[in-house]
């Protein structure tokens, strides 16, 4: 076990200073920094005086250590566009999309789940046909056309809830949260129905595909021979075994969530780290680019780490596998 | 003479008419989504091949445009120049149908490029991984893990952004369908070479590889004249349904406008310029590309739904 999880995490260290690199190429070979620094009316002595404060006439390994040890201290430089730290551009929108990702992720898991074990029950019943079939356009429906459609119906027709910002947020300490505020729960809604109705779907299938299989099988029948009620069958023996694939696909998709803020967030205009990012692309503010790269990794590296290990906390088989050999 | 050529032998049938008959055909035949979808694809790639042919306007034509026209509902006449457009104008005086069709083409060339290139990144990486095996392989299959943690359209947007530093500002708009083409290849590539090599390590073993190997073929032409065509089938699935992905795709990136730019509007950059109009009740300038884009990429994944269906011999 200990050595599984050493090696797991050696692999993770590795993607993340590949990673890293790609971050740091960017800022190194994409566009002149120091032609962004200094303005029209510079000279020679100017140029080289900058190059040596920045570092930049060092040799290209000690500049990437240099870059890893800024990086790792959370230090990505000043964004080309807004002339602040990228540290405190993103530390002052992470709550945002956090919030965001926070909500629809529970949103997709909760729904998901008791949506898959719903249809897998009742399998031939109208509701769960129903379901079935909206769930098939709802994966097909590109994320942005849903945030459209539901701005349509909820903000433009009917007039309910707001199609763009956060509302009203209050700040506890440095992190600030719209769920104290009414007009603050009201924006979440639709952005966190946008971003996690994909997930949700994907869920729902899964643990309905995962449960009617597992509902076939032997002991599900004996127990169901030896007089046990549905409920307990249903939950404690059929669910309980679908959890495992059902936990990794999950916990992939999680990441995915924060990736595909991005698409909500520009629907939506939250101002989280996601729409940071386009603004970034559309204006090649690489310091912002790069930061967002090295961080939505850490996340993902962090994410599938966890996965990993948890499979192997939930799957006792993996367990006696790993100690036979 | 004509007597001697046509004397009666059996019937001899026609390729067409093998195929027909053949399995393939035959779950065709039998299945009216996938006939609807084909349907569906062939009248939108048809429309936006001769979109210069069927569009009533050229919207790329300043001269062709006036101002006045703007905003002209569907089917209704202009208050001022009193002209009728079958899905009305945009803010400019555009005729919407004139350029969904033109932006279907702008879509569909993306797409269908994109999964060209991904598709012969993916073969030949996931064959040269698969034949020689060793730390190529190694490498190969590790890059796209890493890869494959990321999401796909994080990928493509990524590759969009630094490509965008790295061409000079006067070439950025004609660059930028050709950069989208490479962004998203290179986000789509992993599935194709992963599954390429899967297949060719089957085949790899074989007899005819060993036969071919023994009368002296090269590497090159046993991996791209012998084991290629074996292990094709699975990658046409793959790449039908990825038409559809990369289509979403490319709608999605120029949608957050880091795509087409407006010089040359996809569908997505459509959707997002009429997204501006939602509010002041312009719905038909949002509507009619938003359900062209559904449309295609609907019938494009059914179409793939069906062929995997049809070519996995253990459904059947």
């Amino acid at each position: 076990m200990f050595a599984y999880i050493v090696r797991r995490m050696f692999q993770s260290v590795i993607v993340l200073l590949v990673v890293g690199l790609v971050a740091f190429s960017m800022f190194r070979f994409v566009g002149d920094p120091i032609d962004n620094m200094l303005g029209q009316e510079r000279t020679q002595a100017d140029i080289d005086r900058l190059r040596g404060e920045l570092g930049l006439d060092k040799p290209f390994p000690v500049q990437y250590f240099k870059f890893l040890q800024g990086a790792v201290q959370g230090n990505f430089g000043v964004s080309y566009r807004q002339g602040r730290p990228v540290s405190t551009i993103i530390a002052e929108r992470a709550p945002a999309t956090l919030e965001l990702a926070f909500v629809s992720g529970f949103l997709a898991i909760t729904m998901g789940i008791a949506l898959g074990v719903f249809t897998a029950i009742r399998r031939q019943g109208i509701a769960a046909n129903v379901i079935m079939t909206v769930s098939l356009i709802g994966v097909s429906l590109p994320t942005f056309l849903i945030g459209i459609l539901l701005i349509y119906i909820f903000s433009v027709e009917l007039d309910l809830l707001p199609s763009f910002g956060r509302g009203e947020t209050v700040m506890i300490g440095n992190w600030s949260t719209g769920f104290l505020t009414s007009s603050g729960l009201k924006a979440l809604i639709l952005p966190a129905i946008t971003l996690g109705l994909y997930q949700m779907t994907l869920i729902m299938r899964l643990v309905r595909s995962e449960m009617l299989e597992v509902l076939r099988a032997d002991y599900v029948r004996f127990a169901r021979a030896r007089g046990l009620s549905d409920r307990v069958i249903n939950f404690r023996h059929a669910l309980k075994n679908t959890l495992v694939p059902v936990i990794t696909i999950t916990g992939l998709q999680l990441g995915s969530i924060i990736a595909f803020a991005i698409i909500t967030e520009t629907v939506f205009q939250w101002p989280g780290v996601g729409l940071l990012f386009i603004n970034a692309i559309q204006f090649v503010d690489i310091p912002v680019m790069a930061a967002y790269l090295m961080l939505i990794s850490v996340m993902f590296v962090t994410i599938n780490l966890i996965v990993d290990l948890l499979y192997y906390a939930i799957d006792p088989r993996l367990r006696v596998d790993a100690r036979a050999t | 003479m004509t007597d001697i050529l046509d004397t009666p032998k059996a019937p001899e049938k026609s390729r067409f008419a093998k195929f027909w008959d053949g399995d393939f055909a035959w779950s065709f035949r039998h299945s009216p989504v996938a006939i609807v979808a084909t349907l569906v694809v062939a009248i939108l790639v048809l429309s936006a091949i001769f979109a210069p042919l069927i569009a009533p306007y050229n919207p790329f034509d300043p001269s062709s445009l006036n101002l006045m026209n703007g905003f002209t509902p569907p089917g209704t006449p202009n208050a001022f120049t009193q002209e009728t457009f079958l899905l009305g104008t945009d803010d400019q005086g555009r005729d919407v149908f004139s350029t969904i069709l033109y932006g279907m083409r702008v879509s569909l060339f993306v797409g269908a490029s994109a999964v060209l290139l991904a598709l012969i990144i993916g073969i030949v990486l996931g064959l040269v991984a698969a034949y020689f095996g060793g730390w190529i392989e190694t490498l190969i299959m590790r890059v796209a893990d890493v890869q494959l943690t990321f999401p796909a359209i994080l990928v493509a947007m990524l590759i969009f952004g630094i490509a965008k530093g790295v061409t000079p500002p006067e070439y950025r708009d004609e660059m930028a369908i050709y950069v989208l083409i490479v962004a998203i290849a290179l986000s789509d590539w992993v599935q194709f070479a992963r599954v390429v090599r899967g297949a060719a390590l089957v085949e790899k073993n074989k007899e005819y590889v060993q036969a071919a190997r023994l009368i002296g073929r090269g590497s090159f032409p046993i991996m791209f004249r012998h084991i290629l065509p074996n292990v094709l089938s699975p990658v046409l699935v793959i790449a039908t349904i990825s038409l559809a992905l990369a289509i979403i795709a490319e709608a999605t990136l120029s949608f957050l406008g880091v795509g087409a730019p407006p010089t040359q509007p996809s569908l997505g950059t459509l959707i997002r310029i009429g997204q501006g109009f939602l509010f002041s009740g312009e719905w038909w300038i949002l509507f009619f590309p938003a359900c062209t884009l559904l449309a295609l990429a609907l019938s494009v994944n059914l179409l793939g739904d069906w062929l995997r269906d049809a070519l996995n011999p253990k459904l059947r």
